[in-house]
C-alpha cells in the first residue's frame, strides 16, 4: 500500500512539472507544490517520535494544498493514522482530513468511507470527537447526497451513547446539521434504530452534562432552521431547562421556547395547579418575562431580545410587563408615574412636592400582594432597571417592537422610555431615543412627559440632542402649552448650543407643520404683535427669530387665517427667509403677494415628469455628441462646448440627474481639451516656433488627468465600463504627455523610459478591462492595442510618431451612462465663514477648530475624508479625522464632526485660513485591480503589483474662511 | 441528625446591632459584629457573655466574619477583639478592611471626645483589631480550617459590601448581611449562584415595601436641584459621609457633565475625603459603567465637586452643598441651613430618613416655624423634599434573592417583626421552605440531611456498569452490590471479596433452606419432572436444569423432592438457595406453595 501510494505521489509530481512548461514561466512556483504531499509522506516517515510528527502536520497545515492533490495528502494521512499510537497527532490528523474536505473544488465523498471506518477503531474520545468533526464538514460539503447523510446520521446514532461529552456533543450536532428534514416514511422500515430525530435529540435533553443538554438544544434549533417542523411535545420539555443551573442551557432553552411559541402560538397549554388553559405563546412569554430576571446577564439579554419578537402575545400579558404594584409598609403607594398622571389631571403643574405626599394610602390585604410576578409581570421594569447596560439596551429595543405594533402598549411604556432618557450609559440614552422616535406615530406626549423629555435638550452630547431633536419633528403633543413649551426649551437650546441651529429650525419647522391649530393662538404672542401699538423690528439675523418665524411660516402654511395676524415686517421677513432658508419655509398663499405665489408655483411645479424630460434631455444631448466621428471635424468643439453648458445647467435644475449630468460633463470637457491640444496647425510647425502652444496642451494633458481622476473617484455607481472609458481618456492624456515629451526635451534616456512606463501602461489597460475590449472599438486603444507588437520593438522616436497619428486619428468614445450615477459632495456647516471675529490664540500654541460637515454619497469616509488648511503663507495641512468622528444619519450620508488644531507664529493682523474637505483615492484601492477574487493560492504572490499606485487628493467641498489670529506669546 | 443552629445576639426581629451566631458542622462562627444606634449604655454592644460568662472568646469562636462596614455591622469590632478578647480569624472584605477602621475611629471620637465615655475602645485597641483581619476577595474559597471554607459574593448595598457563603462539608450557610438587588449609580446589583444553601439568613429592612423605579427616584431628585439651580438658589443637601452620599456625588456630577452645567458643587472635607480616595481606589467594587469607564475617568475624580470651606455658605449665586450629618441635628449641615433657611429660593433635599426630634424630622413634617437654641426662631422658608435613596432590597429583591439561591430554609433578621412576619407568610407560601424569624437570643435549630461522600472501588464500578445498561442513567438509582467499609474516618464501598481479603476474613456462605409440602399423587421423580416443565413454562429467560441426581437447579436454588413418612401423596419440597438469590428464592417458594397446576404431565 504505502509503496502505492509513493508511486501515486511521485507520478502526481512527475505530471504537475510539464505543466509549467506549457505555461507562462510565471507560474514556475507550483513546481513545488505537489511535491507536497511527498514531502510531508517524507517528514512523516522520518518523523521519529510523536512530537515531530505534530510539529510537521502543524506546519504543513499553515500551507493550503490545491484540489487536485488533496486526495493524495489525505491518503497520505490515514496511512499515518492507522500506523499512529499518540492520540495528539491522530487528533491533528483528523482535524486536518476535516480541513482538508473543505478545500474548494475537492469532493469528499471519497473519504468517507475511510472515515468512517477510522470512528470504529478509535478508542480516544477526543479523537473520536475529532472525527466525527470530519465528518460534520464532509456532511455539509455534501448536501444532495441522502444516502451519505443517512450513513452520516447512522454513524451519529451510534455513537450518541459514548461516555464522553465531546462525542455526545458532535453527534448531537451531526443530527443536527443533516438529521432528515423531511422525516422519511420509507427509511422506518429499514431498521427500527432510526427513530424519528427529534425525539432522539430530546432524549438528551436531560443528559447529565450542561454541554451536552446545550447542544441537543441547539441542534434542535438547527433542525427548526432547516425547515423541520418541532413537535409541540417538546415545549414541555424545553421549559424545564428554563431553571436550569448552566446558563449556556437556560440561554438556548429561552430560544427555544421562543421557536415553539412562534410555531404554535394558538395552542392551548394548561396552567399547572389550575384548571385554567392559556395560549402557548401567552405561556411562553411569560416564562420568558420570567428569565429577565435570571441571575446570568447573558440569559437577561437573550430574554430581553426575544420578547421583543413575541408579537402575537394578548395585550393583557404585554401590559403585565410595564406593571409593578408599589407598596410600603403593606400599604397600597402610587408610583411616581401614577402620581404625575393624576397631578397633570388634577390641572396642579407645580411639582414642589411635600414629604409624605407620596405617603401610602390604601392598607394591603395581604393574601393579594403577589412578589414573586407570576408570568410577565414587571418583567420590562426589571429589565430597564438591570445593572448590565447589554440588557437595559435589550429591553428597550424589545419595548420598541412591542410598542409598535401595539398602539395601547405603546401608550403605557412611554414613562418608562422616557424615564431611561436619564440612564448613565449614553448609548442607552440614544437607544431609547430613537425608540420613542419609531412609535411616535402612536402617542401623544402629555405635557409633563414632554417636559421630561425636553429636560434632554440640554444634554452636552450633540447625538443625544440631535435624536432628539428628530424625535420632536415626529412628536405628536396635546396643548398649546406644550408648543410652547417645546419652543421655549428649544430656543434655550439654541442658547446654550449655537450649532444646533439647523438641528433645531428644522425641527421647528416639523413642529409647525404638525400642529397648525395649536400654533395659532400663539402666533401674537410667539411675534410679539400688539392689537394697538407697533413693536419694534426684531433682528433679522437672530436665530432664534429665525427659529420662531420657521415655526409660525410652516402652521401658516396649513393654516391660512394665520397671516392675517403678521404685521409687515413679518411678510418681509417671509420673502427673505424664503429665499434664503427655502428649505425650511415652505411656500404661502399670502394675500396680495401674487408675485410670490406665482414664483412658487413654478418652483413646486415640475413634478415627476420633469425628471423623465431631463433624462431624455440627457440622453438626447449624450445621442448628439456621439455623432462627432473625428475629433477634427468642423463645429465639433463648439458642439462639445454647448453641451457641456447644457449639461453643467442641467445639473443645477434638476438635482436628482446632478450627478449624471455633472458626469457627463466632466466627461465632454476632457474631449475637448483633447480636442484642442490636437489641433493640426499646432503639430506641423517645427518645435521651436510652438512653445506657446506646446505649454498650453501640457497644460491640458495635466488637467486631463486630473479630471479622470475625479471621474474615477467622485462619482459613485460607476460600472466597470465607465472605468474603462474614464481609463482610456487617461491614456489618451498619457500619450499625449508623452508626445509633448518628445517634442520638447532632447535626452533620449527620458524618453525611453516614458515611453516604456507609457507601454507598461497600456498593458495594464488591456489586462484590467478585458472583458470592456469590445466596447472600445475603433478607440484609441483599440488601435494601440493593434500595433502593440510593433510598438514594443521599435525605437521610441517611432513610437511617439505613431501615437501621434493615433490619437488624432481616433474617434470619439461614446459614453453610456450607468443607472444611477452619484456626485459625492461634502458641506461645510461649520465654520459658517461669517465670523468677523478672529480666532485668537497664543502662536505655538494650538487652538481647535470645530468642523461640521454633511457628506454626500461619499464610500467609505473613514479612510478617504481628509480635511486640509491652508494658511495665508500657502503652508497646507491635511487632517485625517478619526473614525468615530463620522456618523451616519441615513444612507449615503455621512456627517463629520471633528475639531482640527491649527497652530501658526504669530502674526501682526488677523487673517483667514481656509478649511477644506479632500477626497483621497489611491488607483490601488478601486476594486477594479482584482477583478475576479483570485483564490488563495502561491501564485497571487508572484505577481507583479498591478500597478504603481497613483494617490492624491480631490477636494471636494467649497472652501470656508475662517478668521484667525495668533499672537505673539507675552513674555 | 446533624443540626445547624442559629442564634443572633443582635438584629433579631430588630434592626441595628447585626450579630448572629452560627454554629454549623461543630463550627462556630459569628456573623457581623454590630453596635446599635439607639442605646449609649450597654445594650448597644451584642451581649457577648451569651457566649462566655468569662474569659476569652476564642476558644468558642472559630472565625468571624464582617459584611460591610457600616457601624450597625462592625461597630463592636475593637470591643469584642480588644475588651471581650478574640484573637482568632476576622474576615472582611478588602474595602471594608480599609474603610471601617476610619469609621470606628470617627465613632470613638464622638463617643470619647465629645461625649466624655471612659472605658471605652481606644485608637490603638482599633488597630491592633484591624490587625488580626484577614481580608477577602469575591468569589474567593477561603478556608478557615481544613473543614470551614468561606466565600463572598457581590451585595451591592455600599462599597465592598459582601454575602458570605459559610460551607462545612456539605452543609452550608448564606448570610447576606445588607444588600441592593437593583443597582445605582455607583455599585452593582447584588448576586450569588444556585448554591442551595441549607439556610438563607436574610436582612428584611424592606420587607413590606415595594419601591418605585430608581429612574423616577433620580429624575426627580435631578430635576428639583437642576430648577432650583436655575432660579439661581442654593441647595443643601445633608448626607451622612458614606455609602449614600457618594451615590448622589457620581449622579450630580454626571448630570453636571451632561447639562454643561456651571453652579459650583461643594462637598464637606474631613471624613469623606478619606473615605473618597478609597472609593476611587476600589473600582473593581463598583458598576458597570464606573468599571469600563475608569481607564479614561475616574469617575470619582470629581470634575464639578470641590472641597467646601465654611465661607463659601455666604457666596452669592446657586451652589450645591453636600454636608454632614444627614439628619441636620448639629454640625455644618445645620449651620448652613440656619444660614439659607429664609430664603424661599433656596432648596434642602433630605435623602435618608430622619429620627423624631431632629430638625430634619420636623422639617419633614411640615413645621415651618423653628425653635433653636435660646428663645430664637427660625423661620424656614425654603424648599423642603424628601428623596429616598435607600439600598436595601425590598421585598421583591429579597424573593428574586431567594430565588437566585434556592435555599432549603430561610431566616430573616434585621428587620421589624411585624414586617417580617408578614414576608415569612410570603416566603412560605410561593418556595414552601420553612422560614424562621428568631428573636436576639433565641436559637432557631434546623436539621439537615447531608449527603455522606463514600469512595467507591474503580472495578467495582466497572463490574456493575457492565452488567447494567451501556450508560448510567441519572434520573434512576440503580441497586449494587458491595460492601461498606468504615476505616478512620473514611467511607469506602468495594466488592465483597475484596472486603474479605482486606479484612483477613473467610468467606461464609449463607442458604436459605425450607421445605414445602405438596399434593401430588405421582411419584418423586415424575413430580419433580412436572415441577421442571411448570417452572420452565414461568420462568422464562432463567437456566433451569433438570439433573439426574434427582434435582432441579434453577440459577444456584437447588429443589428435591421426597415422600412425606405418613402420606406418600403428600411430596415435601426441599428449597435451597443462597442468600444472593433471596428474591428469585421466595419468588419460587411462594409459587410452589400454590401447588403445580393440573395440566402438567
Amino acid at each position: 500500500m504505502a509503496a502505492h501510494l509513493k508511486k501515486r505521489v511521485y507520478e502526481e509530481f512527475s505530471k504537475v512539472v510539464q505543466i509549467p512548461h506549457e505555461e507562462t514561466p510565471a507560474k514556475k512556483l507550483r513546481l513545488s507544490k505537489p511535491s507536497k504531499s511527498a514531502a510531508l509522506h517524507i517528514d512523516l516517515c522520518k518523523a521519529t517520535n510523536s512530537t515531530d510528527a505534530l510539529q510537521y502536520l502543524l506546519q504543513f497545515a499553515r500551507k493550503p494544498v490545491e484540489a487536485e492533490s488533496v486526495e493524495g495528502v489525505v491518503r497520505i494521512l490515514l496511512e499515518h493514522y492507522y500506523k499512529e499510537t499518540d492520540n495528539s497527532v491522530r487528533l491533528k490528523i483528523a482535524s486536518l482530513l476535516g480541513l482538508l474536505s473543505k478545500t474548494q473544488g475537492f469532493s469528499p465523498d471519497c473519504i468517507v468511507d475511510d472515515a468512517i471506518n477510522t470512528l470504529s477503531n478509535e478508542k480516544s474520545h477526543q479523537v473520536l470527537a475529532q472525527l466525527l468533526e470530519t465528518l460534520l464538514v464532509i456532511g455539509t460539503q455534501l448536501p444532495e447526497s441522502p444516502a451519505l447523510r443517512l450513513r452520516l446520521v447512522e454513524v451519529a446514532y451510534k455513537h450518541l451513547s459514548d461516555t464522553y461529552f465531546g462525542v455526545r456533543n458532535k453527534c448531537l450536532q451531526l443530527l443536527g446539521c443533516l438529521g432528515m428534514v423531511d422525516a422519511p416514511l420509507g427509511k422506518e422500515n429499514e431498521g427500527a434504530g432510526l427513530r424519528d430525530v427529534q425525539s432522539i435529540i430530546s432524549d438528551y435533553f436531560g443528559d447529565q452534562d450542561p454541554r451536552v443538554r446545550t447542544a441537543a438544544l441547539k441542534a434542535m434549533l438547527q433542525l427548526h432552521e432547516r425547515g423541520m417542523k418541532i413537535h409541540q411535545i417538546i415545549y414541555d420539555q424545553a421549559c424545564r431547562l428554563l431553571t436550569d443551573d448552566y446558563e449556556q442551557v437556560r440561554s438556548a432553552a429561552v430560544q427555544m421556547v421562543w421557536v415553539l411559541s412562534q410555531l404554535y402560538p394558538e395552542s392551548i397549554v394548561p396552567i399547572p395547579s389550575s384548571n385554567e388553559e392559556i395560549r402557548l405563546v401567552d405561556d411562553a412569554f411569560g416564562k420568558i418575562s420570567h428569565m429577565v430576571s435570571d441571575g446570568s446577564w447573558m440569559v437577561r439579554v437573550q430574554a430581553a431580545k426575544t420578547l421583543g419578537s413575541m408579537l402575537q402575545v394578548s395585550p393583557h400579558f404585554l401590559e403585565q410587563t410595564l406593571d409593578k404594584k408599589l407598596m410600603s409598609d403593606l400599604r397600597r403607594k402610587r408610583t411616581a408615574h401614577e402620581r404625575a398622571k393624576e397631578l397633570f389631571a388634577s390641572g396642579e403643574f407645580s411639582s414642589g412636592r411635600k414629604w409624605a405626599d407620596d405617603a401610602p394610602k390604601e392598607k394591603l390585604d395581604t393574601n393579594t400582594v403577589n412578589l414573586i410576578a407570576s408570568g410577565a409581570c414587571g418583567a420590562f421594569v426589571h429589565g430597564l432597571e438591570d445593572e448590565m447596560f447589554e440588557v437595559r439596551i435589550a429591553a428597550v429595543e424589545a419595548l420598541c417592537q412591542l410598542a409598535r405594533s401595539s398602539p395601547s402598549f405603546a401608550e403605557k411604556c412611554l414613562d418608562f422610555l422616557v424615564d431611561m432618557f436619564n440612564d448613565e450609559i449614553e448609548e442607552v440614552r440614544l437607544q431609547s431615543i430613537h425608540v420613542l422616535r419609531e412609535i411616535s406615530t402612536h402617542i401623544t406626549l402629555r405635557e409633563d412627559q414632554l417636559d421630561t423629555v425636553l429636560a434632554v435638550l440640554e444634554d452636552s452630547s450633540r447625538d443625544i440632542r440631535e435624536a432628539l431633536h428628530e424625535l420632536l419633528c415626529y412628536t405628536n403633543v396635546s396643548t398649546k402649552e406644550c408648543i410652547q413649551l417645546a419652543l421655549l426649551e428649544l430656543l434655550k437650546n439654541l442658547n446654550k448650543y449655537p450649532t444646533d441651529r439647523n438641528s433645531v429650525w428644522k425641527c421647528l419647522k416639523f413642529l409647525g407643520s404638525r400642529h397648525p391649530t395649536l400654533v395659532l393662538p400663539l402666533v401674537p404672542e410667539l411675534l410679539s404683535t400688539h392689537p394697538y401699538f407697533d413693536t419694534p423690528e426684531p433682528d433679522m439675523d437672530d436665530p432664534a427669530y429665525i427659529a420662531v418665524l420657521v415655526l409660525v411660516f410652516n402652521a401658516a402654511k396649513s393654516c391660512p387665517t394665520m397671516p392675517a395676524l403678521f404685521s409687515d415686517h413679518t411678510f418681509r421677513h417671509y420673502a427673505y427667509l424664503r429665499d434664503s432658508l427655502s428649505h425650511l419655509v415652505p411656500p404661502l398663499r399670502l394675500p396680495g403677494r401674487k408675485q410670490v405665489y406665482g414664483l412658487d408655483s413654478v418652483d413646486s411645479g415640475p413634478g415627476s415628469g420633469s425628471v423623465e424630460s431631463a433624462q431624455l434631455f440627457l440622453q438626447q444631448s449624450l445621442n448628439r455628441v456621439s455623432t462627432i466621428q473625428n475629433l477634427e471635424a468642423p463645429g465639433a468643439q463648439d458642439l462639445l462646448d454647448l453641451t457641456t453648458r447644457d449639461l453643467l445647467r442641467l445639473g443645477e435644475l434638476q438635482t436628482e440627474l446632478a450627478g449624471a449630468a455633472d458626469f457627463c460633463a466632466t466627461y465632454l470637457r476632457c474631449q475637448l481639451l483633447l480636442m484642442k491640444a490636437l489641433q493640426e496647425k499646432l503639430w506641423n510647425m517645427a518645435v521651436p516656433l510652438c512653445l506657446k502652444q506646446n505649454v498650453t496642451a501640457t497644460a491640458a494633458a495635466q488637467q486631463i488627468l486630473e479630471e479622470t481622476y475625479k471621474l474615477e473617484f467622485l462619482y459613485s455607481g460607476l460600472e466597470s465600463r465607465q472605468v474603462a472609458t474614464i481609463h482610456h481618456v487617461r491614456l489618451q492624456a498619457k500619450a499625449l504627455q508623452l508626445v509633448l515629451t518628445a517634442r520638447t526635451r532632447q535626452g533620449l534616456d527620458l524618453l525611453i523610459g516614458s515611453c516604456e512606463k507609457f507601454l507598461q501602461d497600456v498593458e495594464s489597460f488591456q489586462r484590467l478591462f478585458l472583458t470592456e475590449l469590445p466596447h472600445l472599438q475603433d478607440s484609441f486603444v483599440d488601435k494601440l492595442l493593434e500595433l502593440m507588437p510593433r510598438l514594443s520593438s521599435c525605437k521610441p522616436v517611432e513610437l511617439v510618431k505613431i501615437l501621434q497619428t493615433t490619437l488624432r486619428q481616433s474617434g470619439l468614445l461614446q459614453l453610456r451612462l450607468p443607472e444611477q450615477i452619484h456626485r459625492a459632495t461634502a458641506t461645510i456647516i461649520e465654520p459658517t465663514g461669517e465670523s468677523d471675529n478672529p480666532l485668537r490664540f497664543t502662536s505655538g500654541l494650538v487652538v481647535a477648530l470645530d468642523i461640521d460637515a454633511t457628506l454626500e454619497h461619499v464610500q467609505d469616509p473613514q479612510n478617504t475624508v481628509k480635511v486640509q488648511v491652508l494658511y495665508p503663507d500657502g503652508q497646507s495641512h491635511v487632517i485625517h479625522p478619526k473614525p468615530g468622528d463620522f456618523r451616519k444619519p441615513g444612507p449615503h450620508r455621512h456627517r463629520l464632526i471633528t475639531q482640527v488644531y491649527l497652530s501658526h507664529t504669530a502674526w501682526t493682523e488677523p487673517s483667514q485660513i481656509e478649511v477644506r474637505l479632500l477626497l483621497a483615492y489611491s488607483s490601488s484601492s478601486t476594486s477594479l485591480t482584482s477583478p475576479s477574487k483570485l483564490g488563495w493560492s502561491e501564485s497571487l504572490e508572484s505577481l507583479p503589483p498591478a500597478e504603481a499606485a497613483v494617490e492624491g487628493t480631490i477636494p471636494f467641498s467649497k472652501a470656508v474662511k475662517v478668521f484667525i489670529m495668533p499672537k505673539p506669546a507675552r513674555r | 441528625m446533624p443540626e445547624i443552629k442559629v442564634t443572633p445576639l443582635g438584629a433579631g426581629q430588630d434592626v441595628g446591632r447585626s450579630c448572629i451566631l452560627v454554629s454549623i458542622g461543630g463550627k462556630n462562627i459569628m456573623l457581623d459584629c454590630g453596635m446599635h444606634m439607639g442605646y449609649n449604655d450597654d445594650r448597644r454592644f451584642p451581649d457577648f457573655s451569651y457566649i462566655t460568662q468569662n474569659g476569652r472568646l476564642t476558644d468558642f469562636l472559630d472565625c468571624l466574619i464582617i459584611s460591610h462596614f457600616h457601624l450597625d455591622h462592625c461597630g463592636a469590632l475593637p470591643y469584642m477583639s480588644e475588651m471581650v478578647g478574640y484573637d482568632g480569624p476576622i474576615y472582611m472584605t478588602h474595602p471594608t478592611k480599609a474603610i471601617c477602621p476610619i469609621l470606628l475611629e470617627d465613632f470613638r471620637k464622638i463617643t470619647v471626645d465629645k461625649k466624655g465615655e471612659t472605658n471605652f475602645f481606644t485608637s490603638q485597641m482599633i488597630k491592633d483589631c484591624m490587625k488580626k483581619v484577614i481580608p477577602l476577595n469575591l468569589h474567593q474559597t477561603v478556608q478557615v480550617d481544613d473543614e470551614l471554607e468561606i466565600k463572598a459574593y457581590y451585595a451591592g448595598h455600599v462599597l465592598g459590601a459582601a454575602m458570605v457563603h459559610i460551607k462545612v462539608g456539605s452543609e452550608s450557610v448564606v448570610y447576606t448581611g445588607d444588600y441592593n438587588m437593583t443597582p445605582d449609580r455607583h455599585l452593582g446589583a447584588a448576586w450569588i449562584d444556585k448554591c442551595r444553601p441549607d439556610i438563607l439568613i436574610s436582612e428584611s429592612t424592606y420587607a413590606t415595601t415595594i419601591r418605585d423605579s430608581k429612574r423616577c427616584r433620580e429624575r426627580d431628585f435631578l430635576k428639583k436641584v437642576h430648577e432650583s439651580i436655575e432660579r439661581g438658589g442654593k441647595v443643601l443637601i445633608p448626607v451622612f459621609a458614606l455609602g449614600r452620599a457618594q451615590e448622589l456625588c457620581i449622579l450630580l456630577e454626571t448630570f453636571w457633565e451632561r447639562m454643561n452645567l456651571k453652579a459650583p458643587i461643594y462637598f464637606s472635607t474631613g471624613l469623606t475625603e478619606k473615605a473618597n480616595h478609597y472609593y476611587k481606589l476600589f473600582i473593581t467594587w463598583t458598576n458597570q459603567k464606573i468599571r469600563k469607564t475608569f481607564v479614561q475617568r475616574n469617575m470619582f475624580e470629581f470634575k464639578h465637586i470641590k472641597a467646601f470651606d465654611r465661607s463659601y455658605a455666604d457666596n452669592p449665586g446657586p451652589m450645591v452643598v453636600f454636608a454632614t450629618p444627614g439628619m441636620l441635628h448639629a454640625g455644618q449641615s445645620l449651620q448652613i441651613f440656619k444660614k439659607w433657611a429664609g430664603n424661599e429660593k433656596n432648596m434642602v433635599i433630605m435623602p435618608g430618613y430622619c429620627v423624631q426630634g431632629t430638625i430634619g424630622h420636623k422639617i419633614l413634617n411640615g413645621q415651618r416655624k423653628l425653635e433653636m437654641e435660646g428663645r430664637a426662631t427660625l423661620d424656614v422658608k425654603l424648599q423642603v423634599e424628601y428623596m429616598s435613596f435607600s439600598a436595601h432590597a425590598d421585598a421583591k429583591g429579597i424573593m428574586q434573592l431567594i430565588r437566585m439561591a434556592e435555599p432549603r430554609n430561610m431566616l430573616l433578621v434585621h428587620g421589624e417583626a411585624v414586617k417580617m412576619e408578614f414576608l415569612k407568610g410570603k416566603i412560605e407560601q410561593e418556595f414552601s421552605i420553612d422560614c424562621y424569624m428568631p428573636a436576639n437570643g433565641e436559637t432557631t435549630t434546623v436539621t439537615t440531611n447531608p449527603s455522606v461522600p463514600v469512595d467507591i472501588s474503580l472495578n467495582l464500578l466497572k463490574r456493575e456498569m457492565a452488567l447494567g445498561g451501556p450508560l448510567p442513567d441519572p434520573k434512576k438509582p440503580r441497586t449494587m452490590h458491595g460492601t461498606l467499609i468504615m476505616k478512620e474516618n473514611s467511607l469506602k464501598l468495594v466488592s465483597s471479596e475484596q472486603a474479605l481479603k482486606e479484612l483477613g476474613l473467610n468467606e461464609h456462605q449463607l442458604r436459605f433452606t425450607c421445605h414445602v409440602q405438596l399434593q401430588d399423587p405421582h411419584s418423586d421423580a415424575d413430580t419433580l419432572h412436572r415441577i421442571y416443565t411448570h417452572l420452565k413454562s414461568v420462568l422464562k429467560g432463567y437456566t433451569i436444569q433438570h439433573l439426574p441426581d434427582g434435582t432441579v437447579i434453577v440459577e444456584s436454588i437447588v429443589i428435591k423432592v421426597s415422600s412425606s413418612a405418613e402420606d406418600s401423596n403428600t411430596k415435601v419440597l426441599l428449597l435451597s438457595w443462597s442468600y444472593q438469590d433471596e428474591d428469585l428464592g421466595s419468588f419460587l417458594s411462594s409459587l410452589l406453595k400454590k401447588g403445580l397446576p393440573s395440566g402438567i404431565c
